[in-house]
């Protein structure tokens, strides 16, 4: 009866409509009564002392309400913008947290800073007013990159942390992996550069606050993956508001991949700031402005070894890194780098001696956080490097390398040496199966078609694993997080059978509105459209931690299942009422609860209509009502993982690559609606390929200026870029949760970078070269064939 | 955007007298560059003149000589113009690779070459065709016209009403985009005319420039091979974050050459 | 200024600011909000509509320019029939995620539509340089513009019957 709107089903999205009628409801499309808009000044310099700010021209402007500083702040005691994970270094060192106000006192660490924030009656006006704030600035030197942050003499971007090191962390056992690395009859080693990135997804943040003197209560709406956890932050430790005084509200939000993850400066101040004006106060960011003040992703440099034998198996792995923090902590920022990344060195590989070490560094750039992926795409851009170079230099066939060093389907669950043990998995499987749809072995016939026509050919393989669905909160704590990573659902069951869930994560594009409509469908014997499914408001849904790391179905979706299995045994209880049977012998099925063995059966709403008419309850026993709540913390987190294979083009002559194919086989544990994990999976590639091939964030190095701070710089990847991308499956279920699903939210930007990248050293290697950095622009790949001399290069 | 007090005026008289009489007044076209700049607050005009009412630069003509086109004829009219298809084939598709299609629905010709953006494709197809600017006061030369980075020879109050794009034998535009603007990072237009063969760059350097070394090549002997040993100089091009000027020369030898085997292998024109 | 047009069908009278922009127009002063603001680029696309039955970037338009003229933006594309044949592709296809591009895809792809008699992926994918999608991979939007396209050219042979 339900199975065309369950559980496997491609249901067509419930959420569609409101858009594309133009009818979502984004904070910017947001009105209040009374509203005053709100602009920034933001610091020009990467690093600065202020001597003095003078705001009374602006203050004397039409319109204006009020001018505000990182003094205002003080006085009003407004606290840091704090960081929720930081991470124990080596030797238990602590990592360091610097202050972040969230107007800069004192001194600007990077270019975009806020400086002052203006409100007046209309946009217009409070840019004019920005712009007649004078700011008297002392330039100081400035690091941009990491290399230079960390060499002596280098400027400190905190004065009483000299060597501008956040944490120095390490991961595995080092003597082990030294041992590993004496022994190997091979060493295979890489230089890279993971490409720092803008997230930019498309809609702006954006933020209205809304004090309410009557109810002494804000309200603030915010463009966040995480009300919840925005609420919290926010108010107590920034704003210091009581959380019954404070409410969230994140609507529609057009896109986060992390970036809205995060409590930022801008939150706190249209929520402070609407208390100073006695009015709502609304700020909307431009798309530059986006650029210098949302945080940015990935940016690390690393070297990297790998010991292996005479035939190919690998002994150890020995990663240092480098990883920018920016100029102040974000709020998952040296989280990132570390938890997230160090762990998944191992792969799907049997790989027995991991060691790595990550030292964050401050430098007077845009903090960095958080980009979807987080830490896995680096780790195993990493691996996926190495395993080619090894191969290459062992003359052993990329796919045969992995395979022989494969974790095998029987040896699940299985521990690695870096911490995690995966549930599940068939990393094989995938490989086999995408090999046979790229027809890996009949590349070297098509390889020669393309050099007919003057195009070098490649092919490129990547396997990834990543943990995913944060995260179980023991584990979580014991690597330094500050709260925990459960998740919530409440499932409220009307009188006549309809359904609201309220989730306590975040719909921001992922289709939860169906995919979730779809659980309650499948579990409860309604049909999806009896659902409906609510979030992104802290005052209607219960305690939340909302949507990143892939958790919304492996965690979020698992507590929809333990709450719906809870109304599920209300309603067992309510019809053994009802049939005077005994609770034990009730059974629920297609939405019918039945008396076991019997004919005797009340369909799902009857049994609703009957909790909300309780005229004969046994009150002491059973309570009126049907609604239950429920938080699911995970055992351990979800490891999907894959295989990916890419094959392109390069126009020796220009440099230019094109991607022909792209195949994607992925494990991603139980499916909930196919043509939404699809959406998902293709739109993380592509992201994934625009890191690989497109995305550069790129900032001068001595001036700390940001060099590509607009899409006329900073390339978003377009539609032209693309070939038809193919998506397969290759199931293994979750062992640890009630769905038995992984997550699928982030695996693209996993895979796809070294996936590219491999195919672009292939297209080269007959020209010695073993490694490209990203992005492999027309300009460096031409540079690269012409020093190799197969280009000439002019004078 | 800063506030600022807007006309438009019916004629082109009217207009040259509101351009006229208030400093710092600056004449608008599709405002495709214009507005952005402006929003950014890179350009703060006092008066905006929005030429989009006047007749007198509309239009294009074509005879067996020139087509001529009016300056406020937008990119998309000029790039699914049968006759300008017909007699210049090269600039349709000038005029259609430029931005994006919602841009070509109103950016202009007048408007781009005013602008005079060292990526802009108009200017090459311009000097690369030797055609006339025509203006209020005077007709120029496109290489009179082009003076240098967002900069051309016209005067405070003058305009530019239409360009007269004299036929060539044969000509083709290549067209090496910025992966992010979409820009020309170079741009190379070829052209076997009347008075010779021209080859025009965009993108590459300070302005649009005639590639000399190139032309005189392809006059010696108008093929592919006449090119293939040549290294175009990178001497004053550019260097961003996109492209260094070794790789912007290198693309100048490329498109060269591309251009050339279109004329002589896949149109006449 | 004091200008006169027609948006979504309906006359509309106006004094507006000479740098209010047609996007500033719609969403704040007419409330809508379907038109959506992604970049102060012009490239985006998520604030594309359609002046005299062209797509423009409402971004990059003067609103004080627009007298006399035909505005259409995404909240007059669906009738009370229902979704247009586009708007149903993009739901069948899914071609759509957080729907902040939405909007701007839709109406530009209505505009592709109609210029193009004989549609194919390659032509969209370039159709599509001024349209952004960070979630989709623009996959799922080529297959709905097509499909979309599609069932437009067959309701125009059902109406000419």
């Amino acid at each position: 009866m339900t199975s065309s709107t369950g559980i496997g089903a491609s249901l067509l999205r419930k959420e569609d409509q409101r858009f594309l009628m133009g009818r979502g409801n984004y904070v910017s499309d947001i009105k209040r009564p009374g509203m005053t808009m709100g602009a920034f000044l933001r610091s020009p310099h990467a690093h600065a002392r202020i001597l003095a700010i003078r705001s009374d021209a602006a203050l004397a402007m039409p319109g204006v309400l009020a001018v505000l500083t990182g003094e205002d702040l003080r006085a009003d005691g407004v606290g840091g913008l704090p960081c929720a994970w930081p991470v124990t270094g080596k030797g238990g060192a602590p990592t360091k947290e610097p202050t972040h106000p969230p107007l800069a006192q004192d001194k600007v660490r990077h270019v975009g800073d806020p400086v002052a924030f203006i409100i007046a009656e209309s946009l217009l006006q409070a840019r004019n007013a920005a712009e007649a704030v004078e700011v008297d600035y002392e330039a100081l030197p400035a690091v941009g990159g990491v290399l230079e942050a960390i060499k002596p003499g280098a400027p400190a971007v905190f004065e009483d942390i000299p060597d501008n090191v956040c944490v120095d962390w390490e991961l595995g056992d080092k003597a082990a992996t030294d041992a590993a690395f004496q022994g190997a009859a091979h060493v295979a080693r890489i230089s890279l550069v993971n490409n720092r990135l803008v997230g930019n997804p498309m809609e702006p943040r954006a933020a209205i606050g809304e004090y309410d003197s009557s109810r002494e209560h804000y309200t603030l709406w915010t463009t966040s993956q995480f009300p919840h956890i925005v609420k919290l932050l926010m108010g107590n430790f920034v704003l210091g508001i009581a959380q019954h005084k404070l409410r969230v509200v994140s609507p529609d939000v057009g896109g986060g991949f992390g970036v809205k993850q995060f409590h930022y400066a801008e939150e706190a101040l249209v929520t402070w700031g609407s208390r100073r004006v006695g009015r709502p106060v609304k700020w909307v960011a431009e798309r530059s402005e986006g650029f210098i003040s949302d945080a940015h992703g990935r940016d690390h440099v690393t070297e990297a070894e790998m010991a292996l034998s005479e035939d190919g198996h690998f002994l150890g792995l020995r990663v240092r890194t480098i990883a920018n923090m920016g100029g102040y902590l974000s709020t998952f920022g040296p989280n990132i780098p570390t938890n997230l990344y160090g762990p998944l060195l191992a792969g799907v590989y049997t790989t027995p001696a991991i060691y790595c070490e990550v030292k964050a560094v401050f430098t007077n750039t845009v903090p960095v956080d958080a980009y979807r992926g987080a830490g896995r795409p680096e780790a195993t851009f990493v691996l996926e490097r190495l395993v080619d170079v090894a191969a290459a230099e062992l003359g052993i066939d990329r796919a045969e390398i992995r395979r022989r060093n494969m974790i095998p389907p029987g040896a699940y669950p299985y521990q690695t040496p870096v911490m995690m043990e995966y549930d599940s998995g068939d990393p094989g499987g995938c490989l086999a199966k995408a090999l046979l749809k790229a027809d890996w072995d009949g590349f070297a016939q098509r390889k020669g078609q393309s050099a007919a026509r003057g195009k070098l050919r490649g092919i490129g393989l990547c396997t990834y694993v990543e943990a995913c669905g944060l995260a179980p909160s023991r584990i979580a704590a014991s690597l330094g997080v500050r709260g925990g990573l459960f998740e919530s659902a409440a499932v409220r069951v009307h009188p006549t059978g309809e359904v609201t869930v309220l989730m306590g994560s975040h719909n921001h594009g992922q289709g939860h509105e169906t995919t979730f409509a779809q659980i309650a469908s499948e579990l409860l014997g309604i049909p999806a459209d009896k659902v409906e499914i609510v979030f992104g408001d802290t005052d209607r849904v219960q305690f939340g931690l909302g949507t990143y790391g892939s958790r919304s179905l492996a965690v979020g979706g698992s507590a929809l299942v333990k709450a719906t299995n809870k109304v599920i045994t209300k309603g067992k209880k309510i019809a053994a009422h009802m049939f005077e049977a005994a609770e034990a012998d009730i059974e629920f099925k297609d939405g019918s609860f039945t008396v076991a063995g019997t004919d005797r059966h009340k369909p799902f709403a009857e049994i609703a209509l009957s909790a909300h008419f309780p005229v004969n309850f046994p009150l002491e026993t059973l309570e009126p009502g049907l609604e239950e709540q429920a938080f699911y913390d995970p055992v351990n987190f979800t490891f999907p993982c894959g295989a990916h294979i890419a094959e392109l083009e390069i126009d020796p002559e220009t440099g230019t690559v094109e991607l022909l194919s792209y195949i994607a086989v992925d494990d991603i544990g139980t499916v909930i609606n196919p043509m939404i994990v699809e959406g998902q999976i293709v739109g993380g590639i592509v992201q994934g390929i625009g890191q690989a091939l497109y995305e550069d964030c790129i900032y001068d190095q001595e001036s700390g200026q940001l060099l590509s701070g607009s899409f006329m710089d900073y390339c978003l990847p377009r539609a032209d870029n693309f070939p038809l991308i193919s998506v397969e499956t290759n199931i293994t279920a979750c062992t640890h949760n009630p769905l038995g699903s992984k997550g699928c939210g982030e695996l693209g930007t996993i895979g796809s970078p070294a996936t590219v990248i491999n195919a672009v050293v292939d297209a080269l290697s007959h020209l010695g070269v073993n490694h490209v950095d990203m992005p492999a622009t027309p300009n460096r790949l031409w540079r690269i064939i012409a020093n190799a001399g197969a280009a000439p290069v002019v004078p | 955007m800063r506030t600022f007090e807007y006309l438009r005026p019916a004629t082109l008289q009217e207009a040259l007298g509101s351009l006229s009489g208030l400093a710092n007044s600056k004449p608008m076209a599709g405002g495709m560059t214009l507005i952005p700049a402006m929003k950014m607050r890179l350009s703060t005009p006092a008066r905006l003149v929005d030429l989009g009412g006047l007749e007198e630069l509309r239009g294009i003509r074509v005879d067996a000589a020139a087509v001529t086109v009016g300056a406020s004829s937008t990119h998309e009219s000029v790039a699914n113009s049968a006759l300008v298809r017909a007699a210049i084939p090269a600039l349709c598709e000038v005029a259609g690779g430029i931005g994006d299609p919602q841009v070509r629905n109103r950016g202009t010709l007048g408007g781009s070459i005013a602008n005079n953006d060292p990526a802009a494709d108009y200017p090459a197809a311009l000097l690369g065709l030797d055609a006339q600017v025509l203006t209020t006061r005077r007709t120029l030369s496109a290489a009179e016209f082009f003076v240098g980075l967002f900069d051309t020879a016209l005067g405070d109050g003058e305009l530019i009403t239409a360009v007269r794009f004299p036929v060539p034998a044969a000509a083709a535009y290549e067209k090496f985009k910025s992966p992010a603007s979409r820009y020309a990072m170079v741009g190379v237009f070829a052209a076997r005319t009347a008075g010779g063969v021209r080859v025009a760059v965009t993108g590459a350097g300070a302005g649009v420039f005639r590639a000399g070394v190139i032309e005189a090549a392809l006059e010696e002997k108008f093929s592919v091979d006449a090119l293939t040993s040549l290294r175009f100089p990178s001497d004053g091009l550019n260097t961003d974050i996109h492209a260094d000027a070794q790789y912007c020369a290198h693309l100048v030898g490329v498109l060269a050459r591309r251009a050339v085997a279109r004329i002589l292998y896949v149109g006449r024109r | 200024m004091h200008i006169s047009l027609t948006v979504n069908g309906k006359s509309v009278q106006a004094d507006v600011a000479p740098e209010e922009l047609l996007s500033d127009l719609l969403r704040e002063r007419l409330g809508l909000t379907g038109t959506h603001v992604g970049c102060d680029t012009s490239q985006c696309g998520a604030c594309v509509v359609h002046v005299d039955g062209r797509s423009v970037k409402s971004c990059t338009v003067l609103a004080v320019a627009l007298q006399g003229s035909t505005v259409t933006s995404i909240e007059a594309v669906a009738s009370a029939a229902g979704l247009h044949p586009m708007q149903k592709a993009f739901h069948e296809n899914h071609g759509l995620q957080c729907g902040f591009c939405t909007p701007g895809m839709v109406m530009s792809a209505l505009d592709y539509a109609a210029r193009n008699p004989d549609p194919s992926a390659e032509s969209v994918r370039h159709w599509l340089e001024g349209n952004f999608c960070r979630c989709t991979g623009y996959q799922n939007i080529v297959a709905a513009i097509l499909a979309g396209a599609a069932a437009m050219s067959e309701r125009a042979k059902e109406l000419g019957k």
